[in-house]
């Protein structure tokens, strides 16, 4: 629960920072955004700079958001998060894209936008100067012809000549910057003429005729060249002018063709007027003139056009050199460089008079503004244009620019961890592939090497059986000795082809553990008698003790348990050649209570040292977990703890941790000196593992090894007997004996006394005849270490001169219990002390039965071979059970029958399906029934089903009520056992068995020990008296 | 006496040479273990019922095989009871075949049933053959007043 969490704060985190990245990444490119903006925008609108700003915050919302969503995408299934993330990445690129167009777009407009404005407000400006330094002039102008008005017209004689004139308009010429001349002719009318002819000294002159259309002022050639002016109704002669035009006084201004309209426009008018644009031919440049008319009187406002005629006194003309006035005016003018004016007379709209500025073809950008020189019948225009094409707008461009790339970055990054997580993904499920494969071909090749173990089994035996006849043929001692190597050679051959077989079936998990009721007593008994062989020629002890609180009959699964106890003793066995292999079987919690004790390392078994076997178990949980934990608690289980000391040459500190690995042996040199296939630890361990046990070592070079394993079995016999009658005896027949055991070490003594009390032998304990007295009349036998019967052989004598003395009719028997055969016994019957018989050891019990059997005389002579073990417990199981047999094969049932019945069952035969329901429906006397499965008519499993469906009837109509219990045998809960007899064992069929009500099977044709392990489950040995 | 040591010789050595030839297997040995003081004939009492059951076998197969139209469930029926009692004699050689006879019927194989019939009654024969001879040789020992040696063929 905490480490969920734990990872979702996690998840939470790292999403976190992911959003944070991206905020942090977009900030980034925001300021610099943000300033290329308030640099550009200088001028522009406040609000304008916040618009990027919020483009930018909806991007990185968008950003977030997309994160986000890939994000919670990897939770989807995977092609579908590929498709998604591929439209996602394009549709991103496309917005990226269309981002940084619009802002190039946007900015670069803006910035057009304002060099517009700029271009306006620099234009207007010089439209106004222009136009105002215009009337300045204009106005000064006006003021002049009302001072000719006055100092001329008024005076009589005139106050001002031509000299007066010319200075005053000289020294006034800065009031009027625009004009570079000013000039005042006269109204003469025809009638005049001559008089004013006369009075000013010249005549009237005309303009020349061929300048009809562009009149020119201002030439170079004299006066007197022009021809006198035709005769007119009036005239125009200029009689005063500044300087600069000195040379038109004396012309008449109304015989130029501009100047007449302008003088008679002028004088109609009242007001200023001005000529179209024309060359000046002194200076070449764009001029124009202003006329002002200068009347006798002062007019009314509201004057007609006739009475400002009859009115008019003269003309004051100021020639206006544009071109020049307007270059002056711009220089004075800051950022004269940046843009070009053109200005331009259009009171003729179609066709615009150029007064200013080069004729260069305009570009997409220029400005026009009016200007008003107070004629109202012509109109004027100021064109403004920049000099330089508009600049690269490189603001917009970099910003842009900068948006996509951080766009494609984005992108690629985001592509990149797709690809990368897409790849990981790839590989991860190639990987998954390939482990699946890999697993599958461990599968396969474990599979094969069962198939082939097993096959290389059955030539085996028929080698084996062949060797074994061989051997019972004519043989000489050489070939007996062929013979027998080669025997052994393929016994070594098998049981290694059975590890091979165990390893290959726990690698593939095939190994399934049995639940059936054992004797764990019987079992080391038959490990013993295994080695015993190896024990006596190595001259190396071997024992076994079993607590007293260890439960008679175990349910688990005993062939393992033999195996794992086989691999542990063979392995000390193979490794100790002096000294001791010792196995102790205890329960878990009388050894956490042992493990206060102090043992006193000195005595052990054969006397040399070995290791602390409580530091092979030092890393077990069961001991590691608090002691309050009891594990015996929960109900039948039983947890032993098992371990097998020796004193043999141990195994190195380095190579202790990999015992436990398969074919992992202490060093190469090992495999050489003792051979094995070091598989056997490794199965041991697994089969460990599989009774949810743990197994250690503890280990000292040169002292000895010791292997602790522990097992959890369930306690075969709480429902069935009694805590009194805890020890079964194996065979009855020395029940209530006294025997006295003669040993001085206590292990040992503890050991032997294990063994005879299991006969149901009382023991006292001696460690030496010197404390025995003879008090005790009814010792039947004597068991006498060989070492104390070497050594005290005396005292012994005298112990049994008392003891003959007290009563000569009974001599105990004596047995001593011995190592080897070979050891020498001198001559011991010389003393009158009875001659012993030697047990060999290791002891067992149902070899130390038998010898006792033969030392005594007592009872049959009873042959407890090798394997008959089960023949003998099953005669136990089934002597007097009442037990059908159900076949249709007549030779079949004979011989199940006959298997049956040697160990003592009353067996009933039943040919078919039908017969055996009728047979089994209570109440009825069998105690089971064995029922063949492949049938004609009706087969085992319909058979069982229909008994099943019986006896439920049965059952609940006896609990009912309906059904008195006494006419059912006062049985309450009917329910046969049957067991299937099966050919193919094959787990298939078990599972069918089980599924229609059956107990289990067995094999036909029957072997005793599957036998003997399906009928122990559900019968208990039952006592004599209870046979019916 | 030396004639019961002859005559134990040659039980031991026929009775090996079933075993090398795969004519029987452990499970007679088993059944010769059933045999006791109690039942001194129940593995010839065994036999005789197994040779009248196989003779029975054997000519119902016959007809079935002859049939028009043949029914293979019934063969297989007759085989497998065929089987069960030869391998709870230990008639290895017989069982085998039986094993292949079924094979051969679950593939409705006609013509290899039929040659496969034949092997299975030769097979029969040998072994009934061989048990004739076994328990003439027993009742020889007998008669000439030897125990009949019991050769056990499970040596591992």
């Amino acid at each position: 629960m905490n480490l969920l969490h734990v990872i979702g704060f996690g998840l939470k985190v790292g999403h976190l920072l992911l959003i944070l990245c991206c905020w942090f990444l977009s900030l980034i490119s925001l300021n610099w955004l943000t300033n290329g903006g308030i640099m550009s925008n200088k001028s522009c609108l406040p609000g304008d700079g916040d618009k990027p700003w919020l483009k930018v915050w909806e991007q990185i919302s968008e950003c977030g958001s997309k994160v986000h969503h890939y994000y919670s995408q990897f939770i989807g299934s995977r092609k579908v998060r590929k498709n998604w993330w591929r439209k996602l990445l394009i549709t991103w690129i496309g917005f990226g894209i269309l981002a940084s167009f619009t802002v190039l777009w946007y900015m670069s407009s803006q910035a057009v936008e304002k060099r517009k404005e700029t271009l306006a407000s620099m234009c207007d400006e010089r439209a106004r100067m222009l136009q105002d330094q215009f009337n300045v002039s204009m106005n000064h102008i006006q003021a002049m012809s009302v001072m000719i008005s006055i100092f001329h017209h008024g005076k009589n004689p005139s106050a001002i000549d031509q000299r007066t004139f010319a200075t005053y308009t000289d020294r006034t010429a800065f009031e009027r910057p625009l004009t570079s001349g000013v000039a005042y002719a006269v109204r003469v009318l025809h009638t005049e003429r001559d008089q004013f002819e006369i009075q000013q000294g010249w005549t009237i002159k005309r303009m020349g005729s061929n300048v009809d259309q562009t009149p020119v002022h201002e030439d170079e050639y004299d006066p007197a060249v022009l021809e006198p002016s035709p005769v007119h109704d009036e005239y125009a002669p200029v009689i005063f002018a500044q300087d600069t035009v000195a040379h038109v006084i004396s012309v008449d201004m109304l015989s130029g063709k501009e100047d007449r309209e302008n003088i008679l426009r002028a004088r109609e008018s009242g007001k200023g007027v001005l000529t179209a644009p024309f060359r000046l031919l002194k200076t070449n440049r764009l001029g124009v003139i202003l006329t002002f008319a200068v009347y006798k009187r002062d007019l009314s406002f509201d004057a007609t056009a006739a009475e400002r005629i009859e009115a008019t006194s003269g003309y004051l003309g100021g020639i206006f050199d544009i071109e020049s006035l307007v270059e002056k005016l711009l220089q004075q003018l800051a950022s004269k460089q940046t843009i070009l004016v053109n200005v331009y007379d259009t009171s003729n709209s179609s066709h615009p008079i150029s007064m200013y500025g080069s004729n260069t073809s305009s570009d997409g950008l220029h400005r026009v503004s009016a200007l008003n020189f107070g004629d109202p019948f012509r109109k004027h225009e100021m064109h403004c244009r920049f000099k330089q094409k508009p600049p690269w707008p490189w603001v917009a461009i970099t910003t842009s620019v900068g948006i996509l790339i951080i766009t494609l970055l984005v992108a690629q990054i985001f592509h990149a961890t797709v690809n990368r997580i897409a790849k990981v993904e790839d590989d991860y499920h190639e990987m998954m592939e390939l482990k699946k494969r890999a697993e599958a071909a461990d599968v396969a090749k474990s599979q094969f090497l069962a198939t082939v173990s097993h096959e290389i089994r059955t030539p085996m035996n028929g080698v084996l059986g062949m060797l074994h006849m061989l051997m019972d043929t004519d043989l000489d001692e050489t070939q007996q000795d062929y013979v027998r190597t080669a025997r052994e050679s393929g016994k070594a051959l098998v049981s290694l082809i059975n590890e091979v077989l165990d390893q290959a079936k726990i690698e593939s998990g095939k190994l399934e553990l049995e639940a059936v009721s054992f004797d764990l007593r019987a079992i080391l008994d038959d490990v013993l008698s295994l080695f015993s062989g190896k024990s006596q020629d190595k001259k190396v002890e071997l024992a076994v003790y079993v607590s007293s609180k260890i439960p008679p009959t175990l349910v688990g699964d005993p062939g393992r348990f033999r195996q794992i106890v086989t691999n542990l003793v063979g392995n000390s066995i193979k490794f100790t050649d002096k000294g001791h292999v010792f196995v102790t079987v205890d329960l878990v919690e009388e050894v956490k209570e042992l493990m206060e004790m102090e043992r006193d390392s000195k005595r052990t078994l054969s006397g040399l040292p070995v290791v602390d076997r409580r530091r092979s178990w030092a890393g077990f949980k069961i001991f590691n977990q608090e002691r309050s934990t009891t594990s015996s608690s929960l109900g039948d289980q039983i947890n032993i703890i098992v371990s097998v000391e020796d004193t043999g040459q141990g195994i190195p500190l380095e190579a202790q941790s990999r015992v436990f690995n398969p074919f992992m042996q202490v060093g190469p040199s090992i495999t050489r000196t003792h051979g094995g296939t070091g598989i056997g630890l490794s199965i041991s361990k697994c089969l460990v593992h599989l009774m949810k046990g743990e197994i250690g070592l503890a280990s000292s070079p040169h002292i000895g090894s010791t292997f602790t394993f522990t097992a959890v079995f369930t306690n075969g016999c709480s429902n069935f007997n009694d805590p009194s009658n805890k020890k079964t005896p194996v065979s009855s027949e020395f029940e209530g004996m006294r025997a006295l055991l003669v040993d001085l070490k206590p292990v040992r003594a503890k050991v032997s006394r294990y063994h005879i009390q299991r006969l149901g032998i009382h023991v006292d304990l001696n460690q030496d005849f010197s404390t025995l007295n003879s008090r005790k009349k009814t010792v039947n036998m004597i068991f006498i270490e060989e070492e104390i019967w070497d050594r005290d052989l005396g005292s012994l004598t005298t112990f049994f001169n008392d003891l003959k003395k007290v009563d000569p009719s009974t001599t105990p028997t004596l047995l001593l219990l011995s190592n080897s055969i070979s050891s020498t016994r001198s001559s011991f019957s010389a003393f009158g002390v009875p001659t012993p018989f030697v047990v060999m050891k290791p002891l067992r019990a149902s070899m130390l039965g038998a010898s006792i059997q033969r030392a005594m005389g007592v009872g049959n002579r009873g042959n407890y071979r090798n394997g008959e073990l089960h023949n003998l417990s099953l005669s136990h199981l089934l002597r007097g059970r009442k037990i059908l047999v159900v076949d249709d094969n007549r030779v079949n049932l004979r011989v199940a029958a006959g298997a049956l019945k040697k160990y003592g069952a009353d067996v009933v035969h039943a040919e078919r399906g039908k017969d055996a329901i009728s047979l089994l429906t209570p109440p009825h006397h069998f105690d089971a029934c064995f029922m063949d499965i492949q049938m004609p008519e009706m087969d085992g499993f319909e058979a069982t089903r229909r008994i099943r469906e019986i006896e439920n009837t049965i059952n609940s109509q006896i609990q009912c009520e309906e059904l008195s219990v006494e006419a059912y045998g006062n049985v309450l809960n009917w329910h046969v056992r049957i067991l299937a007899m099966t050919a193919d064992v094959i787990q298939a069929t078990y599972e069918e068995c089980l599924k229609c009500g059956m107990d289990g099977y067995v094999s036909k044709p029957f072997e005793a020990e599957q036998l003997y392990r399906e009928v122990s489950r559900f019968f208990q040995t039952l006592p004599e008296n209870e046979n019916p | 006496m030396e004639i019961v040591g002859q005559l134990q010789k040659q039980f031991v050595d026929f009775t090996t040479s079933l075993y090398r030839e795969g004519i029987l297997d452990g499970q007679f040995v088993e059944l010769q273990k059933l045999q006791d003081e109690s039942t001194p004939d129940f593995v010839c009492e065994l036999v005789s019922e197994y040779f009248q059951d196989s003779e029975k076998i054997l000519t119902n197969l016959t007809t079935a095989l002859q049939q028009q139209v043949v029914n293979f469930k019934v063969v297989d029926d007759h085989v497998h009871q065929f089987k069960g009692s030869s391998s709870s004699m230990g008639a290895l050689r017989v069982r085998n075949m039986c094993i292949a006879f079924k094979s051969l019927c679950e593939e409705k194989n006609l013509d290899g049933c039929l040659r496969c019939l034949q092997q299975l009654k030769h097979e029969f024969y040998l072994v009934k053959n061989k048990w004739e001879t076994l328990f003439r040789l027993e009742r020889q020992i007998l008669e000439a007043g030897g125990a009949v040696p019991f050769v056990d063929y499970r040596f591992y």
